[in-house]
């Protein structure tokens, strides 16, 4: 588990870095936390000619509120997620989100960008990016360009990301308080990727969701915005709307089976998640326990 | 108080005693400084790594091997195939004659010909780095020709099935037969008969610093020095010596710390003979330390086990019989030299031995497949026996609709009833159960637990409480190897001596492996001796400078080595009085050692500090009495005689919460009473067994090694091998009962495996339980998200 020799270079600047990756291809690779890229290294998957480490960069560093924008840096680690006045307040949902991934020591590493370049299907953050309704700030020698985070992920491991480009920033409405946040994942032990997760942002007017976006998570090969949403909205939440639109969600899934969750376990416990979030977001106990029982 | 009464008693109870008390251990700082002697750290002048080319097939002929590209790499020392390594060191069979008809196959330090299970060795890359040696591996060509792998032990047996190794007939290792009593008779008499099929998952040790040897060939001297993790030096020495036709004496055995070990470090695996091999072909130090994922394809699995149980009981909760048909995997070759029939042998041996029944019938059978080889892991059969056994008894009790407190209340064996025998003709000293459970009883506010499962039942949470009673084979006599030819060593052996400045060295055929070895030995001999701890060095894990002896193992260290501790100290302590008589002009009756001091034996004067009784004997010996002779160093050894092995017991409790929507378990609490005898430190005890429930509870819930069914290990890494971690596991309260053995002094029994062997039992117990009221019982571990939600129909 020692990892084939490689050249490393330890950008100065973004172009740079930009520089280096188009001088080298997809021969080059990115290292930002290293807590995705190393050990794939160690185990030989992934053998690049050379790294590019972007991790003194302070360009790519910070979190700041611009207008009515939270900007989050790319090397932003999951540990200031849990840490940054401005997330709890904007975002809650990611402080929320990174307390769930792995361990102290692989938060005070890992990063905000490398989590979204690397697009692995059961992290969380890609999910709840998509539900805060982010843009995804990407360089290229040629320039910036802006991708929705609802097109950003195309697969297990796959995104819009070019290999000569960087991802710098996220960008996301800050909207203060106002809407209310449900997270919860489940996995096997703490720390470990989840085998179903759920992530939900909710305006609720009355007892009733005037919007409601459903971020599903280790479900799919990407995380999926859930139509089903739309099933909840603008009604009286009921028994029969709430499993009208668990039978809505089971059709848009197409889940993975691995070691841990055969798909159908997978289609169960995104229902289960369903059905707590409405419940807790709805403060509507009653509707926890659905048809099962 | 008068000399005679001194002596009446126990060496156990002097002024100042160290036994039964929590005394930090002398080796904590030298760890916790980094300044630990782990063979994985270790450097020597002109050592090369050597990394396993493994095969990626579970069955296979090997046509060819091209290294011609690997030879050329930078750094590479040498590629070393099997045959070439064959001219240095000769195969072995993992057999002992004692167990009746175990067969294997002979197994070499590297792959001649064949490949019997993936991660097999088929070459050996030497070079100046670990980095260097597995470039050049991945430039070595195998072409393989794949055979068919027996991977399922329940058709293993099948004519249909291929023979892994023709030369032995069947893929049969080994079956013994068990009968006592009159079992049909006893179920034919009974109100109920239940039954099961229990599965166990196959789980490894994953030990925190992986297996790890230096071996060093001096040509010069003719002798190899072995640096290495292991648990039993003396017994590596023999098996070296012997496969590479040395003589034990050029074998010396190094084995300081061991980042942990649990029966995974008391084997000789292929990778580590091939590794003194090299060294003697290469005539040059050779390192190996085992990755990962290699631990995983190569550390020795254990548990994988199909065990059907059959329990009869009376309306009135008598237990009348038990009936076991096991049925175990082994992997292709029996493991040397300890044997892969053991787990099986230990399960036939332990099922239904806490109870009164003597009517008992067991069937194991030990199969061969092309998998990883199975061996001793820390409490080799019992959670098997204890799962079974007290998965039956709970199964029994709902039948008969009995509390499961109550029905083993009716049918332990009483604490007034030993010595006596198991229906397996296991001898039991003296056992607790009944102490023992009365104990957990009011630990854990049984019936608070019982009022507070039913009122949560009425708001859907669901909770189960799990009981197991368990024994423990401790302290193991020759008849575990010695008989059956193995040359492993059941005895122990301590030297101690006094230094010029009144200091005790101290030497011990004991290892240290994390558990304390290094603490209890001097605590014994501090206390025995009278010396203060902190001037007490110990000396172990090294077979030029200790006693002969078994080494920590099959929990024995505190029970034979450190008897042999307390004999040594007290001939010592003899000696010592019989100088100091002599020098004061007193007698040695009239005399007793305390605080590092020769004082009055009546009033505790001191008399003479044993530094200036050291000065005068090693520096002014003209200055003695004439016909004086003192002797400051004694030694002694221990073996058990009088019984087989030092049984222990004990019970266990789990309580836990299902999510019954999610499949997922949480442990809520744990508690372990137990009996090891006399406690010599508290804390390692407790900590021993609470280490061992952790194990047990990894069982119950995560840990399992997941092979496809072409005998592809499919998690051997530890993202998908999920050992337990802190934040699943729930506080485990232990208690302790205490019946000393009298076979020694001492009276300890051993601690090491109590907590594996009933954790999981309590467990799966807790969960049915729990789900009693959705009518599902499972008996499979672990017991997984998945494997709920499918009993459940949820899914
Ligand atoms: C034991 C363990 C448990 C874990 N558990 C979880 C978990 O539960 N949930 C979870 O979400 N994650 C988990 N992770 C992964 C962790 O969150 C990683 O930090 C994260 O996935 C990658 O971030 P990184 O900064 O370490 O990226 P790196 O490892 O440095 O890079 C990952 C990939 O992204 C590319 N990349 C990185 N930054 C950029 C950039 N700015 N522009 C373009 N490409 C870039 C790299 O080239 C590489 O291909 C775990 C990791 C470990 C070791």
């Amino acid at each position: 588990m020692k990892a084939a020799a490689f050249a490393y270079a330890r950008a100065t600047s973004v172009v740079n870095a930009l520089e280096l990756l188009a001088a080298h291809g997809d021969k080059a690779k990115v290292l930002s936390g290293g807590q995705s890229l190393m050990p794939a290294m160690n185990l030989r998957l992934l053998s690049p000619d050379l790294l590019v480490d972007i991790g003194g960069l302070a360009e790519l560093q910070g979190v700041a509120v611009k207008g009515g924008t939270l900007v989050i840096g790319a090397l932003t680690r999951h540990v200031d997620l849990l840490r940054s006045a401005e997330v709890a307040l904007h975002a809650p949902l990611l402080r929320e989100a990174a307390a769930h991934i792995a361990h102290p020591a692989i938060r005070n590493r890992g990063t905000l960008g490398g989590s979204l370049a690397h697009a692995d299907p059961a992290s969380e953050l890609p999910a709840c990016i998509a539900v805060l309704d982010a843009t995804i700030v990407v360089r290229a020698p040629s320039g910036e360009r802006r991708i929705a985070a609802t097109e950003f992920f195309k697969g297990i491991y796959e995104t819009a990301l070019l290999p000569q480009e960087l991802l710098v920033a996220v960008e996301m409405p800050a909207r203060g308080k106002g809407s209310a946040f449900f997270f919860q994942e489940y996995a096997r032990r703490h720390g470990d990727y989840a085998i179903a997760g759920l992530a939900a942002r909710a305006t609720i007017d009355d007892g009733r969701f005037s919007d409601l976006r459903l971020g599903f998570f280790a479900v799919g090969d990407r995380p999926l915005l859930a139509a089903a949403a739309s099933k909840l909205t603008n009604v009286s939440v009921t028994p029969t709307v709430l499993a009208d639109a668990a039978a809505t969600l089971v059709d848009e899934l197409d889940p993975q089976g691995d070691q841990q969750a055969s798909p159908a376990m997978r289609r169960h416990l995104a229902q289960v998640l369903l059905r707590r979030c409405v419940a807790a977001l709805l403060a509507r106990p009653d509707l926890e326990t659905g048809a099962a029982q | 108080m008068t000399g005679s009464a001194m002596d009446a008693l126990s060496v156990l109870d002097r002024p100042n005693s160290y036994i039964g008390k929590t005394v930090p251990r002398p080796n904590l700082d030298r760890l916790l400084q980094g300044r630990g002697q782990y063979v994985s750290d270790l450097e020597l002048p002109r050592m090369a790594h050597v990394v396993f080319l493994r095969s990626p097939h579970a069955h296979a002929r090997i046509v060819s091997i091209d290294a011609d590209a690997a030879r050329r790499m930078p750094g590479v020392v040498a590629v070393v195939s099997g045959r070439e390594l064959e001219t240095v060191i000769t195969p072995w069979v993992g057999v002992l004659s004692h167990m009746k008809g175990l067969k294997s196959a002979p197994q070499r330090a590297i792959a001649v010909g064949r490949v019997c299970w993936q991660g097999e060795a088929v070459a050996a890359v030497v070079a100046t780095s670990r980095a260097a040696a597995e470039d050049a591996a991945e430039q070595i060509a195998v072409d393989y020709e794949q055979l068919d792998a027996v991977t399922d032990m329940r058709t293993a047996l099948d004519p249909s099935t291929p023979i892994i190794h023709a030369s032995l007939g069947d893929n049969l290792a080994f079956e013994r037969a068990l009968h006592a009593g009159d079992v049909d008779l006893a179920l034919s008499g009974s109100d109920a008969v239940v039954e099961a099929e229990f599965l166990f998952g196959r789980h490894t040790g994953v030990t925190l610093e992986p297996r790890a040897v230096v071996a060093d060939w001096n040509a010069a001297e003719a002798r190899l020095t072995i640096y290495q993790g292991t648990q039993a030096p003396h017994m590596v020495q023999n098996i070296a010596a012997l496969h590479l036709g040395l003589k034990e004496t050029q074998v010396r055995v190094v084995c300081k710390d061991v980042g942990g070990s649990f029966g995974i470090k008391v084997h000789i695996y292929a990778d580590e003979m091939a590794t003194y091999a090299l060294s003697k072909l290469l005539r040059r130090p050779i390192k190996f330390v085992a990755d990962r994922v290699e631990s995983f394809n190569t550390d020795i699995h254990a548990r994988d086990h199909r065990c059907k149980g059959r329990i009869g009981v009376k309306q009135d909760g008598t237990i009348t019989a038990f009936e076991i048909d096991d049925l175990t995997g082994i992997g292709p070759y029996s493991m040397y030299p300890r044997t892969s029939a053991v787990e099986a042998n230990q399960v036939v041996n332990l099922v239904g031995g806490p109870y009164l029944t003597q009517n008992y019938r067991a069937r194991a059978r030990v199969v061969f497949q092309n998998k990883n080889v199975m061996c001793q892991y820390r409490a080799v059969g019992h959670p098997i026996a204890c799962s079974v056994t007290e998965g039956l008894v709970d199964l029994a009790a709902a039948k008969i609709g009995m509390d499961p407190v109550e029905i083993r209340r009716r049918n332990l064996i009483a604490d007034d009833a030993y010595p006596c025998t198991s229906p397996s003709g296991m001898k039991f000293e003296r056992l607790s159960h009944h102490a023992s459970l009365t104990k957990l009883l009011q630990m854990m506010d049984y019936e608070g637990l019982r009022a507070e499962q039913a009122a949560l039942r009425g708001t859907k949470v669901h909770r189960g409480i799990g009981i197991a009673s368990f024994i423990e084979i401790t302290n193991p006599s020759a008849a575990f190897y010695g008989v059956g030819g193995a040359k492993i060593s059941s005895q122990d052996g301590v030297a101690v001596r006094l230094d010029a400045q009144g200091s005790v060295i101290c030497q011990t055929s004991i290892t240290e492996q994390g558990q304390g070895s290094e603490s209890l030995t001097a605590q014994i001999v501090g206390s025995v001796l009278g010396v203060s701890m902190d001037r007490v060095r110990v000396i172990l894990g090294d077979t030029d400078n200790t006693p002969y002896g078994g080494g920590t193992w099959a929990s024995r260290g505190a029970g034979i080595g450190g008897e042999a501790a307390l004999q040594a100290a007290k001939v010592l302590r003899a000696n010592i009085l019989d100088v100091a008589a002599a020098i004061l002009q007193s007698t040695p009756a009239g005399l007793d050692i305390a605080g590092n001091s020769v004082v009055d034996a009546i009033d505790g004067t001191p008399r003479i500090e044993l530094s200036e009784l050291a000065r005068i004997v090693y520096f002014r010996p003209d200055t003695l009495p004439p016909g004086i002779r003192p002797e400051l160093m004694a030694t002694r050894h221990f073996v058990p005689r009088q019984y087989p092995f030092a049984f222990t017991n004990g019970v266990q409790a789990s309580w836990l919460e299902i999510d019954t929507e999610t499949g997922f378990i949480k442990l809520l609490k744990h508690w372990v009473v137990e009996d090891c005898g006399t406690i010599i430190n508290p804390q390692l005890v407790d900590e021993q067994i609470r280490g061992g429930v952790v194990q047990g509870l990894g069982a119950a819930l995560f840990e399992k090694c997941i092979y496809d069914e072409r005998g592809q290990l499919t998690n051997a890494n530890m993202a998908d091998y999920l050992v337990p971690m802190s934040g699943e596991m729930p506080d485990i309260e232990i208690g302790h009962v205490v019946s000393p053995t009298l076979e020694s002094e001492l009276g300890a029994k051993g601690a090491g495996e109590a907590g594996t062997a009933g954790a999981a039992a309590a467990v799966a117990n807790a969960v049915n339980d729990a789900l009693r009221p959705f009518g599902v019982i499972i008996t499979e571990i672990p017991l997984t998200p998945q494997v709920i939600l499918t009993a459940l129909g949820r899914i």
